[in-house]
C-alpha cells in the first residue's frame, strides 16, 4: 500500500509539473491544483499508515495502546485542504479576470511588465 | 437552466440541508462534522437554489449580502478563542466547558462557538464566491 | 498573565480587520479604524518588545496543550524587533493610504485586506511550529494577492499572474519539506525539532529537506535564481502596497531562513557554500539588473534583489558577527525600502510617470522635498553616518575573519553598484532637468494637492526617515539588540528552554 501511495505521490507530481510547465493559464491553475493534492497524499503517507485503530483513549485508560493512527497528518492535510481552496478559487477568478482584460491565455505573451521601458 | 424537477426538489432540500448542516455542526466534537463541513453543506444547499432559481430568487431569500456572515462569523470565532484569556486566565483557545449536560445540544464549550463562528464564515465566503464567479459570467 | 502579551500584536490587528469588515462601505471610517488600530499596535509590540527585553524569551501555548502537542508561540528578541518594526511601517502605511488608496479600492476592503497581511506577518514571526509557519505564510499570500489585484488594472493582474503562480509553487515546496520533516521526525514543534534532528543518523535526508526549506523561501525572499517574479510584479500596484510588500514580504522569507537555519538545520559546510553561491549571484544579478532599467520602480525592485543578498550572505557566514550583520542589515532594509517606494508614490504624483527619462528637476523645484528624499537613498548606499553603513561594517569585518574573501568582494561590489545606481536616479530624477514635461489633463499632480493631501503623502515618509534618522545615530542601540538576536540564535537553547517552560537562572 504505501508503495503503491509512493507512486501514486510521484505520479501528482510529475503530472503538476509538467502542466505548470504548459502555457496555457488554465493548465497551469490545473497543474498547481495536482501539486497540491500530490503534496496532501505525501503528508498523508509520511504519517505513516495503520489499519483500523482510531487514536481514541478508551474511557477508562490513560493513555494510548497499542498501534493507532496519527491524528497529526489529517488535522494537517485538512488545514491544508482548506487553505488551497482559497487559494484556488481566488485563482479561478484571477484567470478569468486575465483572460478578460489580457484577451489571451497563452503566457507566453505576457511579457508586458518586464518590458525595460 | 430552468428544469422543473430540480426546482421542486431544490425548495424542499434547502431547509432539509440546512438542517442537516447544523446537526453536523453539532455533533462535530466527538464525531465526524464540525463548523468547516457544516458550513460548507448550507452553502451547498443555496447554491443548489441558485442553480435551480437563478441568482436573484437566492440573493432575495438570503435578504443580507453574504459577505456580512464573514465579519460576524470572525468576531464569534475571535471572542470564543479569547475566551479563556478573559474569564480564566488561561492561555487563547483553551476549552472552557459548562459542566451541566444540555438536552439536544450535549456539553457545550467555547469549542462551540468557535465553531460556529467557523460555519458562519464558510457559508459567508463559498456564497460571496459563488456570487462574485457567476455573476460575471 | 505575562505570556498573553505574547500573541496581542496578532489580536489587535485580527480584531482591527474584523472591525473594518462591518464598515465595509464607508471608506472615511475605515481609514480612521485603520490608523487606531496601527497606534494600538505600535503601543502593543512596544510593550511586548520591553518584556521580552527585560525577562528573557516569552512563550505561550495555544490552548494549552503542552509543548510539542499544541503550538507555541514564542517572542525572542529578532521576532519581537521585526513586529516592532512591521507595526511602525504599518502605522506609516495607514496614513499613507489615505490618500495613495482612492475610495473605490477601500471599498473593495482595501484597508482589512491590509490589516490581515500585517496580522500574518506578526504570526509569522511569533509562531514557533513550523506547519503553523506555513500556515501564516498562506494568509500573508493571499492577503498580498488581493493586494495586489485590487483595482484590476490591465498591468497589475498580468504582474498578478506571475507572483500567483510562483509563490504557490513555493508554498508547495514548502509544504513538502514540512511532510519530509514529519515524517523524518514525528514533530513539527521548532524546539523540539532542534534537538531530534542532530541526532538522526540519515544525514543526506536532512541535507536534503534544508534544501528543500531554503528553495520555498528562496522564492518568497528572491534569491538568484527564483526572483523573477518579484521585478515582474512589485511595481504593477499603487505605491502603498508596493511599500508594504517592499518592505516586509521579502523579509519574511528572510526571517523563515534566520529562524530555520539556526534552529532547525544549523548550516553545514556544504550549505554554507551553497548559500554563499547564490547569495553572490543575487548581489551581482540584482545590482545589474538595476542599472539597466528605467523605470524607477523597477530600480527600486532590482535593489531590493541586490540587497537580498547582504541577509543570505551574512547568514551564510554563520558566525555570530556575520548574523548581527544580517539583522542589523534586515532591520535597516525593511525601513529604507518601504520608504523609497513611497517616495516613488510622491514622485508619481509630481511627474505623472515613473519612467526616469521623463523625469527630473525635483531638486530645483521641491528643494525640501529632494532633501528629505535624499536621506534613505544615501542610507542605501551606506553613507556614513546613515543606517546601511553600520550593518556593512559587521559584514564586512565578519567576512574577513571568517576567511571568506569572495564574500568580501561581493559585499563590496554590491556597496559600489548600489552607489552607481543611486547617483544615476540622483543624476536623472533630481538634477538634471527633462527634454519635455507632458501634462495629463485628468491627473492630479502633488502641485495641485491641498494641505492634507500633502500632508498625507509627506509625513508618513518623515516619520520612517526619523527612524533611518534614529538607525544613524543611535546605531549602538541596534547593536545591542542584534548581538543579543545573534546569541540567542546561535545558542539554541535559549529558545528550546522557553518554550519547554526550563527555568533559566542565567539571564542574558
Amino acid at each position: 500500500m504505501e508503495i503503491l501511495l509512493a507512486i501514486m505521490t510521484g505520479i501528482l507530481y510529475a503530472a503538476g509539473i509538467y502542466l505548470i510547465l504548459r502555457r496555457s493559464l488554465v493548465k497551469l491553475i490545473i497543474g498547481i491544483v495536482i501539486l497540491g493534492n500530490g503534496v496532501n497524499l505525501l503528508i498523508f503517507l509520511m504519517g505513516g499508515l495503520v489499519k483500523g485503530n482510531p487514536p481514541l483513549i478508551p474511557a477508562d485508560g490513560k493513555m494510548l495502546e497499542g498501534v493507532f493512527a496519527d491524528p497529526v497528518p489529517q488535522a494537517l492535510i485538512l488545514t491544508a485542504i482548506v487553505i488551497s481552496f482559497g487559494l484556488q478559487s481566488f485563482a479561478i477568478v484571477l484567470i478569468k479576470r486575465a483572460y478578460k482584460v489580457l484577451k489571451t491565455d497563452d503566457i507566453d505573451t505576457m511579457n508586458k511588465t518586464d518590458d525595460i521601458k | 437552466m430552468k428544469s422543473l424537477i430540480l426546482k421542486t426538489v431544490s425548495t424542499t432540500l434547502l431547509p432539509l440541508l440546512i438542517l442537516f448542516s447544523v446537526f453536523v455542526l453539532l455533533r462535530g466534537h466527538y464525531l465526524p462534522g464540525g463548523g468547516f463541513i457544516g458550513g460548507l453543506i448550507a452553502a451547498i444547499a443555496f447554491i443548489l437554489h441558485a442553480f435551480a432559481n437563478g441568482l436573484d430568487q437566492t440573493r432575495k431569500l438570503i435578504r443580507i449580502h453574504p459577505g456580512f456572515l464573514i465579519p460576524v462569523g470572525l468576531a464569534i470565532a475571535i471572542l470564543s478563542a479569547l475566551a479563556p484569556v478573559i474569564f480564566t486566565g488561561d492561555p487563547a483557545m483553551t476549552g472552557l466547558w459548562y459542566e451541566k449536560d444540555i438536552a439536544i445540544l450535549g456539553k457545550i464549550g467555547s469549542a462551540l462557538f468557535f465553531d460556529t463562528g467557523v460555519y458562519l464564515v464558510v457559508i459567508g465566503v463559498c456564497l460571496t464566491i459563488i456570487f462574485t464567479i457567476s455573476e460575471s459570467v | 498573565m505575562n505570556e498573553h502579551l505574547t500573541i496581542y500584536p496578532i489580536i489587535v490587528h485580527l480584531i482591527t480587520a474584523v472591525l473594518l469588515l462591518f464598515f465595509w462601505k464607508k471608506p472615511k471610517i475605515q481609514r480612521y479604524i485603520s490608523i487606531l488600530g496601527s497606534t494600538v499596535g505600535i503601543v502593543i509590540a512596544g510593550m511586548l518588545f520591553h518584556r521580552v527585553w527585560e525577562n528573557g524569551i516569552l512563550s505561550i501555548q495555544l490552548g494549552n496543550w503542552e509543548a510539542p502537542f499544541g503550538i507555541s508561540m514564542v517572542a525572542d528578541t529578532l521576532a519581537v524587533t521585526l513586529i516592532v518594526l512591521t507595526n511602525i511601517v504599518s502605522f506609516a502605511l495607514s496614513i499613507y493610504s489615505t490618500e495613495n488608496m482612492v475610495s473605490s479600492r477601500i471599498k473593495f476592503g482595501y484597508y482589512a485586506i491590509f490589516h490581515f497581511l500585517i496580522m500574518g506577518l506578526s504570526g509569522a514571526f511569533l509562531t514557533g511550529d513550523l506547519f503553523n509557519l506555513y500556515v501564516w505564510f498562506e494568509v500573508i499570500i493571499i492577503s498580498s494577492f488581493v493586494l495586489l489585484t485590487i483595482g484590476g488594472r490591465k498591468i497589475q493582474i498580468e504582474g498578478a499572474v506571475k507572483y500567483f503562480t510562483l509563490n504557490m509553487i513555493s508554498s508547495i515546496i514548502f509544504l513538502t519539506g514540512i511532510a519530509m520533516v514529519y515524517g523524518a521526525t514525528g514533530s513539527l514543534n521548532m524546539a523540539e525539532l532542534s534537538r531530534i534532528i542532530p541526532e538522526i543518523e540519515n544525514k543526506g535526508l536532512m541535507q536534503t529537506i534544508s534544501l528543500i526549506f531554503f528553495i520555498g523561501f528562496g522564492v518568497k525572499s528572491g534569491v538568484f535564481p527564483l526572483y523573477f517574479w518579484l521585478p515582474a510584479s512589485y511595481h504593477t500596484p499603487p505605491a502603498a502596497v508596493s511599500a508594504l510588500f517592499a518592505g516586509l514580504l521579502t523579509k519574511v522569507g528572510i526571517y523563515a531562513m534566520l529562524r530555520v537555519f539556526t534552529l532547525i538545520f544549523p548550516l553545514g559546510e556544504t550549505n554554507q557554500i551553497i548559500l554563499m553561491i547564490i547569495a553572490g549571484l543575487t548581489m551581482f544579478f540584482g545590482g545589474i539588473g538595476a542599472l539597466v532599467q528605467k523605470n524607477i520602480l523597477r530600480v527600486f525592485s532590482y535593489l531590493i534583489i541586490c540587497h537580498i543578498g547582504f541577509m543570505v550572505g551574512g547568514l551564510s557566514i554563520f558566525t555570530q558577527v556575520a548574523i548581527v550583520g544580517a539583522v542589523m542589515y534586515m532591520f535597516h532594509d525593511i525601513i529604507v525600502k518601504a520608504t523609497l517606494y513611497m517616495m516613488g508614490g510622491i514622485m508619481f504624483r509630481i511627474f505623472g510617470n515613473t519612467k526616469m527619462e521623463k523625469m527630473g528637476g525635483l531638486m530645483d523645484n521641491y528643494p525640501k522635498l529632494s532633501f528629505l528624499f535624499a536621506i534613505p537613498l544615501f542610507a542605501l548606499v551606506g553613507i556614513p553616518p546613515l543606517s546601511g553603513f553600520w550593518p556593512k561594517i559587521s559584514l564586512f569585518s565578519a567576512s574577513y575573519t571568517a576567511n571568506e574573501i569572495a564574500m568580501l568582494v561581493m559585499f563590496i561590489f554590491a556597496s559600489l553598484i548600489t552607489l552607481i545606481i543611486i547617483a544615476k536616479v540622483w543624476n536623472n530624477v533630481f538634477s538634471q532637468n527633462p527634454e519635455s514635461i507632458e501634462t495629463k489633463s485628468s491627473f492630479k499632480y502633488f502641485k495641485d494637492f491641498n494641505f492634507a493631501e500633502k500632508a498625507a503623502y509627506v509625513v508618513p515618509v518623515v516619520l520612517l526617515v526619523g527612524v533611518t534618522l534614529y538607525y544613524s545615530f543611535f546605531a549602538e542601540h541596534f547593536q545591542l539588540i542584534a548581538t543579543r538576536i545573534g546569541e540567542e540564535l546561535m545558542n539554541t537553547e535559549h529558545y528550546y528552554n522557553a518554550v519547554f517552560n526550563i527555568n533559566e537562572k542565567t539571564k542574558l
